[in-house]
């Protein structure tokens, strides 16, 4: 890991923590953007924490570009000498795997597929080497994943698969984006997992749907009152599997403004979790029993 | 204190300065995409430079006013009109209560800047009325103007008034072939030099895919890449990167291909390199490009991109001082 630093134009500094994805550059990319965020600096606009990289927005007129460097190289200099706990939280989000909806449309557009013959969750799980798609949902629903970035749209999540690499999902973006994705869609792409924040186009293979939104301009559903994004980088989801009637029902709760997500405060260590992946993982499960 | 959409236009959004602060949950700055124009649409019927105004791209909208109104159109050269009437753009005029504004054909640029006095008031989304379409936030319901709208005007402030105008010579807008000056970086490291060199010798036009999330160029030769492993998370294309934050302004070229300027409602990160940044002092002039135009890019270093943004500082000093 070798971080390199590059100014995009004369308003944003890029960088990047390591050119390969892994929880140790996200990790480092979310700590030195925390500590940007608490240190204060005049000038700062925007910060922008992703996967293995992150970007600050800046006002040159009040602090110049080298300056921004400086600055910045010496939170990089603080941040290798911190330790690697993170105060968080872990979200259970209700997945209602292969859903009519995800199914009418990747029906749609499957000329854009490689495998037009089977759906994207049974291509998934084979070219992962599951034999049966039952295994397949076990494995993306049976650890949990780190929302590595918000973005691309309005409060979308990329999360990360909190596993050995051995063991990590990887699947293709399909040949050519789709013009059309659900809202609420559980897509992946690459090493990537999604929700998708709103309807339109998207190119992530589709696994299902949840019922809780999760972005609301109108902040009409009730635990997005205080802000309409719901997702925060550095938050931890795990993925319930549900069924049509469990669906229908949080559906209705969430029309009526009962719905309460559950969420719980965890508090995660890097170097536990590189020293024991599945007890730590464990034991922030245990956590939303 | 209303004004009534008799026609929307093509698109025609409601857009004031934009809104910081919010692209690291994928919430773009948004705003007008000629701030230079809208502001100055805006000093010419006494607004504060950043208040609500319309942006209408490549045809105007037709406007029902129910109240008398001191307006001004800056940006693209679309004439307009008072029932009617004839009126020049970059000076203000008024509208009287039952009159229609409306638009003569695009002749040149590809957005004007329909500046009401007092603003338009729609209510303010985190920070700005701006409209940003794809999360369907700010603006007029969080989309752009359809027939029977009704929009309420801000008070207007004591200094309006119809004969204001600015001279040619502060107006800002691209030569042919256009030319947008470009940081090289970000992942500049993964073309060939050869490629670098034909990126900014090329002729670009602007492609039909051109809005207000990003401007597509084509024309130019296919990029060719530096042989590499691609690392792991990346996705299998060399133009493929772990997903990451794209800068405004950052040209991204899938496949090697198009190149993709990210403009003011810009996607906020993903999965393609980008070759540089185009700067600050340019980006307006985006804005204004219609399909088909010719345009360059033209390498800049740091030093230069900030002379660039303090004679564009200058530019604005200078119209504000011309107006007091």
């Amino acid at each position: 890991m070798k971080t390199r630093y590059s100014f995009g134009g004369d308003e944003h500094i890029f960088v990047e923590v390591d050119e390969q994805m892994s929880l140790e550059a996200f990790f480092k990319s979310l700590s030195m953007t925390n500590a940007v965020r608490s240190s204060a600096i005049t000038g700062v606009i925007e910060i922008c924490p992703s996967n293995a990289s992150f970007q600050i927005k800046f006002n040159p007129d009040v602090i110049t570009p080298a300056e921004m460097l400086s600055v910045l190289e010496e939170i990089e200099e603080k941040a290798s000498h911190t330790d690697h706990n993170l105060d968080t939280r872990i979200i259970e989000i209700p997945v209602y795997y292969q859903d009519p909806w995800t199914h009418e449309t990747l029906m749609r557009f499957r000329e854009r597929h490689q495998d037009p013959k089977v759906t994207d969750i049974e291509y998934a799980a084979r070219i992962n080497g599951y034999d049966r798609v039952e295994g397949f949902i076990d494995a993306h629903s049976g650890s949990p994943w780190f929302v590595s970035m918000v973005g691309f749209v309005a409060g979308l999540p990329f999360m990360y698969q909190m596993v050995d690499r051995s063991k990590q999902i990887q699947v293709p973006k399909y040949l050519s984006p789709r013009t059309d994705t659900p809202k609420l869609t559980i897509g992946y792409g690459g090493c990537f997992s999604c929700i998708y924040s709103v309807r339109g186009a998207g190119g992530y293979q589709m696994f299902g749907i949840t019922p809780m939104p999760i972005y609301d301009p109108n902040q009409e559903v009730s635990y997005l009152k205080d802000f309409m994004v719901f997702f925060n980088p550095g938050d931890i989801v795990k993925f319930k599997p549900i069924d049509r009637a469990t669906y229908d029902r949080i559906v209705a709760d969430v029309n009526a403004g009962l719905y309460e997500p559950k969420i719980r405060p965890v508090t995660f260590s890097l170097d536990d979790f590189q020293k024991d992946i599945d007890g730590t993982n464990q034991k922030l499960l245990d956590v939303l029993q | 204190m209303t004004i009534r959409v008799t026609q929307p236009g093509l698109s025609t959004t409601v857009q004031d300065l934009g809104r910081p602060g919010y692209f690291h949950l994928g919430i773009p700055i948004s705003g007008g995409m000629d701030r230079f124009a809208l502001r100055a649409a805006n000093l010419l019927v006494g607004n504060d430079e950043g208040a609500a105004v319309l942006e209408a791209v490549f045809m105007g909208p037709a406007l029902e006013f129910t109240v008398d109104a001191i307006v001004a159109v800056t940006g693209a050269e679309m004439t307009p009109k008072v029932d009617d009437q004839l009126r020049e753009t970059w000076t203000s005029f008024a509208v009287k209560a039952g009159q229609i504004l409306s638009f003569e054909i695009l002749k040149s640029g590809a957005r004007a800047y329909i500046a009401i006095a007092g603003g338009i008031d729609v209510p303010m989304a985190l920070g700005s009325r701006s409209t940003y379409s794809l999360g369907g936030l700010g603006g007029h319901e969080g989309r752009a103007l359809v027939v029977d709208d009704e929009l309420s005007l801000g008070q207007a402030g004591l200094g309006a008034k119809s004969g204001i105008h600015i001279a040619p010579k502060l107006r800002r807008s691209p030569g042919n072939p256009a030319e947008l000056r470009m940081l090289p970086g970000l992942y500049w490291h993964r073309v060939t030099d050869v490629s670098g060199r034909n990126f900014f010798d090329d002729t670009w036009q602007v492609a039909p895919e051109a809005d207000r999330i990003g401007y597509r160029f084509r024309g130019g030769r296919k990029l060719e890449f530096v042989d590499r492993e691609q690392p792991f998370g990346a996705g299998s294309d060399p133009s493929n990167i772990v997903d990451g934050c794209y800068p405004y302004g950052s040209v991204q070229v899938p496949g090697g291909t198009e190149p993709i300027v990210l403009h003011r409602d810009a996607v906020s990160g993903g999965g393609y390199f980008m070759l540089g940044t185009v700067i600050s002092a340019d980006m307006d002039l985006i804005g204004q490009l219609q399909p088909h135009t010719a345009t360059r890019f033209i390498e800049v270093t740091l030093e230069g991109a900030m002379k660039a943004r303090r004679g564009r500082q200058n530019l604005l000093d200078e119209l504000r001082a011309s107006l007091d």
